[in-house]
Order: structure tokens, then C-alpha cells, then sequence
């Protein structure tokens, strides 16, 4: 293990000081999903480069040993069919290397598609983020508020992102604090997160979908509970309520600024359901849709009774 | 006029007047050329109407590197917008267009006609074979690519650009959020050349099946001829999917179907999905072939036969195997959970294995050798460190939890650059310059070559390396610009020098053709390169028939052990041979299929509806057409060959 840490720190070491000592967005995480997934990184990294080192080194020792130039010119090169345990060795090795990185690929998919480890006796804060064209809406359900392109979230607590989209495939990126996911306009993927410190990081849609694409990035702002709260009860002061007729207005294709509305557009505009009979979505909130958000139906009653 | 307004160019810009201009004058060029030099006879005759595998070979190259240079000029407008940030040169719209298309000539009009370049030329030579199982039907595969690459290309011109990426996922592609006739062309001119396709690998599979020189087992065929015979394989059982996707496509977009629609139980993810299921095979399709290239030309310039035979084909095959199982690792991020991200992962890195092994057996192939650096050489040394950084963050890409983090990322695209450059383009230069001889008679400049190698390798690293860098922080990829506060500018910067040094690179290839045929000698003989399979035992310029008597083959290098160890090579005596007649209705069935696909891309139904009719009708006309080919007597087989053995 001893070694590993330093074959790593080695790796961090160099990729730093290549880009300007400025440490590389996905190799600074802030969240114990980006933290697994630098590791995962860092170590293919590692083992790679000691795999590329090593082929390098026998290629440069053939074409200078056996170069046409230096051998004389009577020299015959003999005939080799091929050699049984050479190639049984050409095949372990990478067997051996590939075994390895698969175990380790399959132990990361079942962490990064569970609650964030460390923090799994906490109960996670749902937030619904769904994509317009060329936007990002968040809906906070428990708290009954939603907001257009940023983000705030409580450090020490996991977010359980359920994300789709109102058009083209999205994919949900945060770097820092882990890899993507898509969002879609039939069904609803779920992305577990979470912040282990305060602060602000870039989070934008990664996948391609059409002219207004590269701007189509939010902010994400990670703070303690308490202020979290606090962001919480002067949204409630200050912000207009969220209506249908404003949401509609919403979805139209273009960019919007930051936005902050009270309530959420879940009660009217229902995210899919996994049924890909896209209809759910006129006909208001079916059985299915209303399963999906899990636990906080209470809260949008709530939001229906204000 | 309002019918003419759906011909108009939706987002012009002075790039695409020029274009049209351009387009414009050339094609009068053409046509003033033809008539003045009074060649449209000898064109009809000799090239539009052949069924020759060589010819229709040399006719695959020439289209390639026509679109080696729009796809290029592609890239270079890419990396100049990305160059610095916040830059204005091409606005988001003709961005997304720009690389679209790159994306689409690169791989459909350049990448695989490069190969079937090779594979015509090549393989018939290579079995002994007088020419492919099914000429005419060659001859049709090629007109089909032609004019479906045609049919894409004037899509810059008339109605506008595809824009929604190579990939073209719905919905995005869908005529909700692609209004243009732009997704029109994508789907019908790639479904054209499909088609092409689709019968190009019918016809080589049988071809290296049934018509090998006696004695060529299929354990003693050159590795290439190998190749071609697994990545036909894969094309016979992948390009269906991809035909059926595309029509799928082509009726969502045009009769109101909603197969990938979001709404009345369409699947967006059914297309990533079908679009994968070819798309992965598809890269497979790509590399074997080169890896064929590399293993003959090492061979050749080491002075030995191929390390470890056996093992090369049997990694082919199991490669090929694998080619199929992995496409979900396209899309690793789309949700399909734990379960299905291990299975493709794992399989995903278990084609490094047999990849591994190739690179190994090209090594010993190398060692105890005799090694000559000439231009193929170098690029075939060249592309094994660089294919495996290709291959080793392949193999990184193949770790699915990692890969939420690399995915839409430049670090992909440094990837899939890394493995198709290396990979596939220098074995298709290196190919070029290693069958030139025997295609044309002369050879390329030696010199002037090896500057193109080294520009095109630096040009590739400072190009491709930095993408890496800026992918794992967090730079996106297909967005138009980004901002300064990203820090992505100098890197990018350094992207863009590496384009032009490649640009260079080409600049000096196309130089190098020019200064060959001005200057090079032409008495290289038939062997110019001691070669050692059977392409090279024939004469130059090879005649029509190929060989003047069968060859008789006892190993994988045949004409090696004819000149080493004096074995026999064509030991019956001269026959008459029978050989296909050329044919005109390949050319016209190819031009109809454009009528048809442009028909179709702007829903003029009637004359879609009469050019189906026209292809029937040159079908029927085949089915009852009597042509029982000809004869080539002896006495003018005996004439052809004092006449080459003169050149010689």
C-alpha cells in the first residue's frame, strides 16, 4: 500500500507541475465520489505509464540493436515461428493487469452509484435538476424551493440528484465533486453526491445538445447546514412563487441568468416516469411519477396548501 | 420560387460562398478539361465503367485522400476557434456543423475507403486471385460509396450542414431540435455508402473464401488478406444494424414515426444504443485492416516472416469477438447501473489482451531482424508508442466509475485521435507509400517522406497531448469557445500549432506525389521493396489479369521462398483466361441512388418514387442480361508479357 500512496503522490506530483501548478479540476475533488474516482485515475495512470515505459524501452532497444545499418551485410535474419512461453507471457501479463483493474472498476461502479460512503447514515437531500434548452432547473422539494442555474447544498450531507431533461440528452457534471450522468426526457437517472467542504465550484452540461451548449453551465455553491438554512429562509423571504405560466415561459430555448422561485415545478410539470410512454407528462402526476419522489410528497402538498 | 427556397443555405456565412464558388468553378474545370484533352471516352471507358479491382482500388484511394483534405481543412477551422478564448472566427451554429461533418468524412468518406483501398487493390494480388469474387458487384459497392460521399458534401452548399455531431443522438437529431434538411443528408448519404458497403464485405469474404491460389490454406494467407477477412466479417454482421438504424432515423424525420422520439413511446436511447452497436465494430473495422498494413510492411522491413502467426490471427478473431460486446461503454453515464457499467467494463478492457499480444508479436518481429527505415517503416515504428498511449487511456476510458469523470471530456477525444491517428492514418500513409510502386510504377521520395513522418508525429503529439490536460480539467468537448478564467487558452493554443504542423505534414504528402512523378525514376522493377508475399510477384504495371499463370503457393510468404529457397511459384503453363466485361450500369445505378437520396433529403417524393423504379429496373436489367465475361488469348497473354518482362 506503502507504494501505491507514493506511485500516486509521484503521478499528482508531475500531472501538477505539467499544468502550472494549478492542480487539474477532476484531480481536486471536494466530494468522496470525485475523490474515488481521482484515485481510480491516478492509479491507471501509474500502471500505465509503467506499461508504456516498458514497451518504449524494448522497441528503442531493437531498432538500435538489430538496425539494418550496423548488422552486416551477409546477415540473414533466421526464421521464428514463435515461442509458447513468450506467449504465454505476453498473454498473463496483461491478464494479470487487466484482472486487477477490473476488480477495481467493479468495487468503484457499486460506490459511486450508492450513497456516498462515509455518510450513509444520513439522510440524503433530494434535488430534482432537470435541463431546458440551454438551462439548468433545480427543485428542492423539501425545502419547496427551486432555483435556475446554481446550485446550494449543505456540506456533510449526501444529495441525491434526480435528474431528466426537457429536450435533447444532458449529462449533469459537477468535477468536483463527481463524474456525470445523462439526464433524459423519458425517465429519471439518479446521481449520488456530496460535498465534504465549503465552496464554490463550476458544474455544467456536458453532452452535447445543440447551439446554445457551452454556455449552459451553473454555479455550485457548497455551505455549511446552518447556512445553508439561512439561504433557505431568505429565498422563502424574497422570492416570487414559481407558476406554471412562468415555468412554460422558463423552458423556451435561450439563456437565462440566476434564478430563485418559491415552490417547484413538480406538482404541475411531473418529471417522467421509467413507463417511456413520454404521455405521463400531459396527463399531470401519475401513479409512477409520484413513487419517484420518494419520501417528499409531503412537501409539495405543503407547497399546494401555501 | 418558394420551391427553391428549401435549397437555400440556412446559416450562410463567406466560408460557404466561397465554397460554392469554388465548387462551381471546379467542376467547370472538369468538365472544360475532359473536352478540351477529348478524355471523356477514355474516362468512361477506362475508369467509370471498369470492374477491375485494382482500378476501382486506386479509384477508393483517390476519393480518400479528397476527403483526407475536407476532413482535415474540418479540423484545422476547430482547432483555430478553439485556439484562443472567447474567439469569434465560427459562431456556435457552424461550429456544431463543422465538426459534425469532420467527424462523419473522417470515419464514412475517408477512413473506410482508405481501407477498401488497400482491400481491393491488395487482396486479390495477395490470394493469386485474377480479381474479386463479384467485379461488377465491386464495381456498384464503390459508385455507391462515391456518390453517397457526394451526396454528403454538397449537403455544405444546398439545404446546410448536419449539426447534431457524428453520433446524431436523438432527440437532438430529431426535427424538433434539427429543423434543417442538414440530419436529412447525414441519414441518407451514410445509408447510400452503407449499402456499398455492406456488399464490399459479401464480396471479399467470398472472394478470400473461394478463390485462393491452390496451396494457400487459410493458416497460410498474409496477415492483411487475414484482416480483410475478419473485418468483413464484422461488417457483414454490424452494418445491418446500422442500415436499419439509419432508415428508423430517416422515417422519424421524414413520415412522422417515432421510433427515437421523446413522446408516443419513442426511445432516445434506443438510437445511442443501435447507433454503438455498429459504431464500436466500426473502429474494429478501421484498425484490423491497418493492423494487416502494419504486419506486412514490419515483416517486409525487418527482413523476417511475422512472429508468431498464430497467435496474430487467432487475437484478430477474438478481437472481433469482443468488437461486439462493448458498446455500452459509450455511454457509461446514461444510468444503466453497477451491473451493466461491470459487464461492459470488463469486457471493454478485456480487448487489451489480444491488442497486447499484436503489439508484443510486432516487437519480435523487430528483434533478430534486419531493420530498414524506410518511410513505411517509420510510420509503422512510429504508430506502436503512440497506439499504445492510445491504447493504455483506452483502457483508463474503460474503468467506468473514472470514466463519469472523463466522459464528453477532450480527454476522450485526445483518446479516440490517439488511436485512429497512429493507428489507422499512418497505416494508411504508410500503405500508400508502400504499394505505390506497384500501383502507379514509380516510387515516392524517400526524403521528402520522411519529413512528412516526422512533421505529421510531432504535429500529432503537440495536437492531441494537451487535450489530456484539459480534459481531466474539466474542458468539455464540442463546445465552441470557453472562457479566459478557465485556463484552457494556452494549451488549446498549443492544439492548434500541432493541427498546423500536421496540416504541413499533408501539405508536404500531396508536395511528395507531385515531386515523385516529375522526378522519380521509372525502372524500380517489380520487387522494389523485397517483398515477400505475392503481391509483389507479378509484374509493374500489373496486366489486367493479374497473373499470366496461377500461382502455387506452400507458405504465408510465398514469393519470399520463391526467391530464397527457389520453390516453384507458377509452375503450370499459359491459358487462356477468363475475365469479367466491364459495365456502365454501376455507375448509373450509383448516380440514380444520388437522385434518390437527394429526392429524399428534401421530400420531392415523385422523383424519389421514379428513381426506386430506376433501380429496379438496372436490377432486372443485370438479372436478365446475358454476359458470360470474356476470353484473353494466349497469344495475347504471351504479347502483355514479353512486353512487361521488356519493362522490367
Amino acid at each position: 500500500m506503502k507504494l501505491k500512496s507514493a506511485l500516486l503522490m509521484l503521478v499528482l506530483t508531475i500531472t501538477t507541475v505539467l499544468t502550472g501548478c494549478q492542480p487539474l479540476m477532476v484531480l481536486d475533488p471536494k466530494g468522496p465520489q470525485a475523490k474515488r474516482q481521482a484515485h481510480d485515475i491516478l492509479l491507471s495512470i501509474g500502471i500505465m505509464s509503467f506499461i508504456v515505459v516498458v514497451v518504449f524501452a524494448i522497441l528503442i532497444y531493437v531498432l538500435i540493436k538489430y538496425r539494418a545499418s550496423k548488422a552486416s551485410p551477409d546477415y540473414e535474419p533466421p526464421h521464428i515461428e514463435g515461442n509458447k512461453w513468450v506467449e504465454i507471457l505476453c498473454v498473463g501479463i496483461p491478464v494479470i493487469i487487466v484482472t486487477y483493474f477490473s476488480i477495481v472498476s467493479v468495487q468503484s461502479n457499486y460506490i459511486v452509484e450508492a450513497k456516498p460512503q462515509g455518510y450513509q447514515d444520513k439522510e440524503p437531500l433530494v434535488i430534482y435538476a432537470s435541463s431546458s434548452d440551454w438551462k439548468w432547473h433545480f427543485s428542492y422539494p423539501e425545502e419547496n424551493i427551486e432555483t435556475v442555474n446554481y446550485l446550494y447544498i449543505p456540506t456533510d450531507r449526501p444529495i441525491e440528484f434526480k435528474l431528466y431533461s426537457y429536450g435533447p440528452i444532458t449529462s449533469f457534471w459537477v468535477p468536483q465533486l463527481g463524474g456525470q450522468k445523462y439526464a433524459m426526457s423519458d425517465m429519471v437517472t439518479t446521481l449520488h453526491l456530496a460535498a465534504d467542504e465549503p465552496g464554490e465550484m463550476m458544474g455544467r452540461n456536458a453532452n452535447f445538445s445543440g447551439k446554445g451548449v457551452a454556455e449552459n453551465t451553473f454555479n455550485v455553491n457548497a455551505v455549511s447546514q446552518k447556512d445553508f438554512d439561512k439561504w433557505v429562509k431568505d429565498v422563502k423571504k424574497s422570492a416570487k412563487p414559481l407558476t406554471k405560466e412562468e415555468f412554460n415561459k422558463l423552458l423556451k430555448p435561450g439563456h437565462l441568468g440566476q434564478m430563485t422561485f418559491t415552490g417547484t415545478h413538480l406538482g404541475f410539470n411531473p418529471p417522467p416516469g421509467h413507463n417511456h410512454s413520454g404521455s405521463a407528462k400531459q396527463e399531470g402526476p401519475t401513479e409512477k411519477s409520484n413513487m419517484d419522489m420518494t419520501g417528499n410528497m409531503d412537501m409539495s402538498e405543503n407547497h399546494n396548501h401555501e | 420560387m418558394e420551391f427553391f427556397e428549401r435549397f437555400a443555405i440556412p446559416n450562410p456565412s463567406l466560408a460557404i460562398y466561397i465554397s460554392m464558388v469554388a465548387i462551381a468553378l471546379t467542376m467547370v474545370a472538369i468538365v472544360a478539361g475532359l473536352t478540351y484533352f477529348k478524355k471523356w471516352g477514355y474516362l468512361w471507358r477506362e475508369w467509370l465503367t471498369t470492374v477491375d479491382h485494382k482500378r476501382i482500388g486506386i479509384m477508393y484511394l483517390l476519393s480518400a485522400l479528397i476527403m483526407l483534405f475536407r476532413g482535415g481543412v474540418d479540423a484545422i477551422m476547430l482547432r483555430a476557434q478553439l485556439a484562443v478564448p472567447d474567439n469569434k472566427l465560427l459562431d456556435p451554429q457552424h461550429y456544431n456543423e463543422v465538426f459534425s461533418t469532420h467527424g462523419v468524412i473522417m470515419v464514412m468518406f475517408m477512413a473506410m475507403p482508405f481501407i477498401f483501398a488497400f482491400m481491393n487493390f491488395v487482396v486479390p494480388l495477395q490470394i493469386g486471385a485474377r480479381d474479386v469474387a463479384f467485379p461488377r458487384l465491386n464495381a456498384l459497392s464503390f459508385w455507391l460509396f462515391f456518390f453517397g460521399a457526394m451526396l454528403f458534401n454538397i449537403s455544405f452548399v444546398i439545404g446546410g450542414s448536419p449539426d447534431a455531431g457524428w453520433t446524431s443522438y436523438f432527440p437532438l437529431a430529431g426535427n424538433e431540435f434539427s429543423p434543417s434538411v442538414g440530419t436529412n443528408y447525414y441519414m441518407l448519404a451514410i445509408q447510400i455508402s452503407g449499402i456499398g458497403t455492406l456488399m464490399t464485405g459479401i464480396n471479399m469474404i467470398t472472394t478470400i473464401f473461394k478463390m485462393r491460389a491452390p496451396g494457400m490454406t487459410l493458416m497460410k494467407m498474409p496477415m492483411f488478406t487475414w484482416a480483410t477477412l475478419v473485418t468483413n466479417l464484422i461488417i457483414v454482421t454490424v452494418f445491418p444494424v446500422i442500415t436499419v438504424a439509419l432508415a428508423m432515423g430517416t422515417f422519424d424525420r421524414l413520415f412522422g414515426t417515432h421510433f427515437f422520439a421523446t413522446s408516443n413511446g419513442g426511445m432516445d436511447m434506443l438510437w445511442a444504443n443501435l447507433f454503438w452497436v455498429w459504431g464500436h465494430p466500426e473502429v474494429y473495422i478501421l484498425i484490423l485492416p491497418a493492423f494487416g498494413i502494419y504486419s506486412e510492411i514490419i515483416s517486409t522491413f525487418s527482413g523476417r516472416n511475422l512472429y508468431g502467426y498464430k497467435s496474430m490471427v487467432a487475437s484478430m478473431v477474438i478481437i472481433s469477438a469482443l468488437s461486439c460486446m462493448v458498446w455500452a461503454h459509450h455511454f457509461f453515464t446514461m444510468g444503466q447501473g453497477a451491473v451493466a457499467n461491470s459487464f461492459f467494463s470488463i469486457t471493454t478492457m478485456a480487448i487489451a489482451v489480444p491488442t497486447g499480444v499484436k503489439i508484443f508479436n510486432w516487437l519480435f518481429t523487430l528483434w533478430k531482424g534486419k531493420i530498414r527505415f524506410t518511410v513505411p517503416m517509420l510510420y509503422s515504428v512510429g504508430f506502436i508508442p503512440l497506439f499504445v498511449i492510445g491504447g493504455v487511456t483506452g483502457v483508463m476510458l474503460a474503468m467506468s466509475a473514472a470514466d463519469y469523470q472523463y466522459h464528453n471530456t477532450m480527454f476522450l477525444v485526445a483518446h479516440f485521435h490517439n488511436t485512429i491517428i497512429p493507428g489507422v492514418v499512418f497505416a494508411m500513409l504508410a500503405g500508400l507509400t508502400y504499394y505505390w510502386p506497384k500501383m502507379f510504377g514509380f516510387m515516392l521520395n524517400e526524403r521528402i517522406g520522411k519529413w512528412s513522418f516526422w512533421l505529421l508525429s510531432i504535429g500529432f503529439c503537440l495536437a492531441f497531448f494537451p487535450m489530456y490536460i484539459t480534459g481531466l480539467d474539466g474542458q468539455a468537448r464540442r463546445m465552441y469557445t470557453y472562457s479566459e478564467a478557465t485556463g484552457y487558452g494556452p494549451l488549446n493554443m498549443l492544439s492548434f500549432i500541432g493541427a498546423g504542423v500536421m496540416a504541413i505534414s499533408f501539405a508536404l504528402i500531396v508536395y511528395n506525389v507531385y515531386y515523385s512523378i516529375r522526378y522519380s525514376p521509372r525502372n524500380i522493377g517489380a520487387d522494389p521493396w523485397d517483398a515477400r508475399s505475392l503481391e509483389w510477384a507479378t509484374h509493374t504495371p500489373i496486366p489486367e489479369y493479374n497473373f499470366a499463370i496461377e500461382p502455387h503457393v506452400a507458405s504465408s510468404q510465398a514469393f519470399w521462398d520463391a526467391k530464397k529457397k527457389g520453390h516453384e511459384l507458377f509452375p503450370g503453363k499459359l491459358e487462356k483466361i477468363h475475365m469479367p466485361n466491364n459495365s456502365g450500369v454501376p455507375f448509373i445505378m450509383g448516380a440514380i441512388f444520388f437522385v434518390w437520396g437527394f429526392s429524399m433529403v428534401f421530400s420531392l417524393w415523385i422523383p424519389a418514387i421514379l428513381s426506386i423504379l430506376a433501380i429496379f429496373a438496372c436490377m432486372a436489367l443485370r438479372s436478365f442480361e446475358r454476359d458470360h465475361g470474356r476470353y484473353i488469348s494466349v497469344k495475347e497473354i504471351e504479347e502483355t508479357e514479353t512486353k512487361l518482362r521488356g519493362v522490367n
